[in-house]
């Protein structure tokens, strides 16, 4: 696709988001990011359809299964558009961005017949299964058992999902659990596809500390997946949910930058407006933020754009370390440039409110999706070749 | 914008990571030390009239190669892994882009002899740590018969002992000329000595120099665009062989801790050792993408100030980096014998040429918040 085609592309969605992301839809700009995950939900599912409407979900899957079979350069395209205009956080990003693409290369027939239609449509939302309170870090010490009944062929699930970010407005949950007894570690794992809406489950939110609660823990208690949705044959659970998280490249971090850019933007115009420039300080810390974010966007393209040499490897698996931490440090910043009015709450400023947000929730962009000692561990590991870390023998 | 590298740029860094691994390194490293001047002629022989490094970014009219940054930042970058003692810097960061800035004809018969090797270039910059280096300031120029007299100190000049030319910029009135002097025009460059052993720097007191018209090389001044674009790339240049600097001591921290065992394992399995290198590889992937992006940046502005932050950046990763190979190599670390003092001594030289990190930030600051400099 010629540079012409990229940007004739930009415009339309450029434009698409112009007419769209008005009206009713007005409140959602800029909302719904990690962090306010749980704000307005009605109107954010009912953005769901009006993207689906227009044809911007799945955009990136293949055309056979309904998607735009968008390449990397035109997902670059859309995502950066799209988080120029504010679009909200997409509640349907778990099944158009995991599940689908999972179900595309390892589903049956029958389970893309079933599921792949309500992503597309924005009408079905899922969750994932994965972290419980003692598998976080350590993932491979899931103890959620699923047990085959002999009658139905169906699997019953009991245990304890956590972190499972929007589980209270999702309607399926993929599911890691142990099916074989007496296994340890990656063996023994079956990956299912369950409805939440049924008796043995339920869920419990997690308030936190930005005052939203966007995750929950999800117990199962003897709750029915159906024979017919397994994922690949059991006892293969690991390597499907591992090939899961492979198919999340990271594009969507180049609108997540969009964000980002505006976060700093509005500690700047803070920093004029209070007279938080007169301190040479703030003035270099402000210069080292602009840094950061120009090169985390250079970073993105070069990892995204990969050629696969070791060398370009090796700077992907700094990316989730850079960015959230850059992120945590501009909370920081934004804080110290609003001064002590940083302490105090007030619904009628939402600039000041996005970025008291941004300061808490962003302590969490270290911790989820690999925390900052697992990143370092991988690139210590994968990048530098250095030792594996001990394992130790309880668990 | 695309950040992949081509086949041929792979192959120019590649190439160019071979011929410094066989002839720049340890040993060879050691030996130029020890004799003191912070030059490898035979290294340098090879890189300016075998191989053409200096020709990189010269347009092929000029006798160059006409590549373009990527190029030369990824030459820069091998140069600084070894910390070679070459005047490639001073050449092809300074010298080159400063005649391409002047771009008269006078000029141009210099790039055309840099571009076969028959001469290495230098700027002598009056204060090193400006970021606006090329602009003469320290140096005035008045015209006196048929000739120029130059006035100013020059403390810190790096390789005029080996340039066949050296720049120098002075104010004449409003404009910035630039005089190009050549070992027989009567400039005495001296040779410093310097914490420094792998770069050579020299000083050189311009009391009342009189010099010929013909060394002057620009007509009625040089354009101010032209100067802050190459003052760009020679900050570039720098960054890339920061990055370099910082690349060349952790490798050669990874050999050493892959090697040394205590308590039965060796030290690089241990944790708190395995972050701490992590950490500056993260680090290392910010400032170098940072690099190539600037390096394709079609706009100035935001290339200088994508630069400044590079510089910034790399001031303080090559320094972190050198110190961390002090302390992980532990007390070998600490003798002349093992490499990691070079790495560090270099890393602090490099800190103050054309900018601190301070002033390169403050470039950007300004650029954020226009209205704030109050301060």
């Amino acid at each position: 696709m010629s540079q012409q085609d990229l940007n004739d592309l930009r415009h339309e969605i450029r434009d698409w988001m112009d007419t769209h992301l008005t009206g009713r839809f007005e409140p959602l700009r800029f909302r719904g990011n990690a962090g306010d995950g749980d704000a307005l939900p009605e109107l954010r599912k009912a953005w769901e359809q009006e993207l689906a409407h227009g044809g911007w979900t799945c955009p990136h899957w293949p055309k056979e299964h309904g998607g735009r079979g968008m390449s990397v350069p035109q997902q670059i395209v859309f995502q950066e558009e799209y988080g120029r205009a504010g679009g909200p956080g997409r509640i349907g990003h778990i099944g158009e961005g995991l599940v689908g693409p999972t179900l595309i290369a390892f589903g049956t027939e029958a389970q893309k017949q079933q599921f792949l239609s309500g992503i597309l449509a924005g009408t079905e939302y899922w969750c994932q299964g994965y972290s419980e309170p003692g598998a976080g870090s350590d993932l491979g010490n899931i103890r959620t058992r699923a047990t085959r009944d002999p009658g139905s062929g169906d699997w019953l699930v009991s245990g304890q999902k956590v972190w499972t970010s929007l589980a209270h407005l999702s309607d399926w949950i993929f599911v890691l659990a142990r099916c074989e007894a007496g296994t340890v570690g990656r063996h023994g794992l079956i990956f299912l596809l369950m409805s939440l809406d049924q008796s043995g489950v339920e869920i419990q939110p997690i308030e936190q500390m930005g005052g939203g609660a966007e995750f929950n823990s999800v117990f199962f208690d003897n709750a029915r997946a159906k024979a017919e949705h397994v994922v690949g044959e059991p006892g293969d659970g690991w390597q499907i949910a591992m090939a899961l998280l492979g198919f999340e490249r990271g594009i969507s971090t180049l609108g997540q930058q969009m964000a980002f850019a505006q976060e700093l933007e509005a500690i700047c115009d803070i920093a004029r407006e209070n007279g938080m420039t007169k301190i040479p300080s703030i003035r270099q810390r402000i210069a080292v933020a602009w840094t950061g974010l120009r090169a985390m966007r250079y970073l993105a393209l070069r990892v995204l754009g990969g050629d696969g040499s070791h060398d370009v490897q090796r700077d992907a698996l700094g990316y989730k370390y850079h960015w959230s931490n850059w992120h945590r440090d501009l909370g920081k910043l934004a804080m110290d440039v609003l001064g002590p009015e940083a302490g105090v709450l007030d619904e009628s400023d939402p600039r000041k409110e996005r970025l008291q947000r941004m300061f808490l929730f962003s302590r969490a962009d270290t911790i989820y999706g690999g925390t900052n000692e697992i990143q370092l561990n991988l690139i210590a590991e994968q990048g530098l070749k250095m030792p594996r870390e001990p394992r130790g023998t309880k668990g | 914008m695309d950040l992949t590298l081509t086949e041929d740029q792979i192959f120019i860094r590649d190439e160019a990571r071979r011929l410094l691994a066989s002839k720049a390194d340890g040993d060879a490293l050691r030996r130029i030390v020890s004799r003191g001047d912070g030059i490898d002629p035979d290294l340098w022989a090879t890189i300016s009239t075998e191989l053409g490094w200096c020709a990189m970014t010269i347009p092929e009219k000029h006798g160059g190669v006409g590549l373009g940054l990527t190029e030369l930042v990824l030459l820069m970058e091998a140069v600084g892994e070894r910390l070679a003692p070459v005047p490639l810097w001073s050449t092809a960061c300074l010298g080159v882009p400063l005649l391409t800035a002047i771009g008269t004809q006078a000029a141009q018969v210099w790039l055309e002899r840099i571009a076969v090797g028959d001469a290495a270039a230098t700027v002598a910059i009056a204060d090193m740590n400006s970021v606006n280096p090329f602009q003469g300031g320290g140096v005035t120029a008045t015209r006196q018969g048929g000739g120029y007299i130059l006035q100013g100190q020059l403390p810190l000049v790096t390789d005029a002992q080996v340039a066949g030319l050296i720049l120098v910029p002075a104010r004449i009135g409003q404009d910035v000329a630039v005089f190009g002097l050549e070992p027989s025009t009567g400039s005495d460059f001296r040779r410093l000595k310097t914490l420094d052993h792998t770069r050579q720097y020299c000083a050189h007191s311009l009391n009342d120099l009189s010099v010929p018209e013909s060394t002057r090389l620009d007509r009625n001044g040089v354009n101010a665009d032209a100067l802050a674009e190459a003052e760009t790339i020679a900050n570039l240049g720098l960054a890339a062989e920061q990055a370099g600097l910082a690349r060349g001591a952790m490798d050669l921290t990874l050999e050493y801790i892959s090697e040394r065992v205590q308590f039965g394992r060796t030290i690089a399995s241990f944790q708190a050792i395995k972050h701490r290198c992590a950490a500056l590889e993260v680090d290392l992937a910010e400032l170098r993408a940072l690099i190539l992006g600037a390096a394709v940046q079609p706009d100035p502005r935001e290339r200088m100030l994508e630069v400044a932050g590079a510089r910034a950046l790399a001031s303080d990763l090559a320094f972190r980096a050198s110190e961390e190979a002090i302390q992980l190599h532990g007390g070998v670390g600490f003798t002349t014998e093992y490499a990691p003092h070079l790495y560090f001594k270099r890393a602090q030289a490099n800190w103050h040429l054309l900018g601190s990190p301070e002033r390169h930030l403050d470039r950007i600051a300004a650029h954020c918040l226009p209205d704030g400099d109050a301060a």
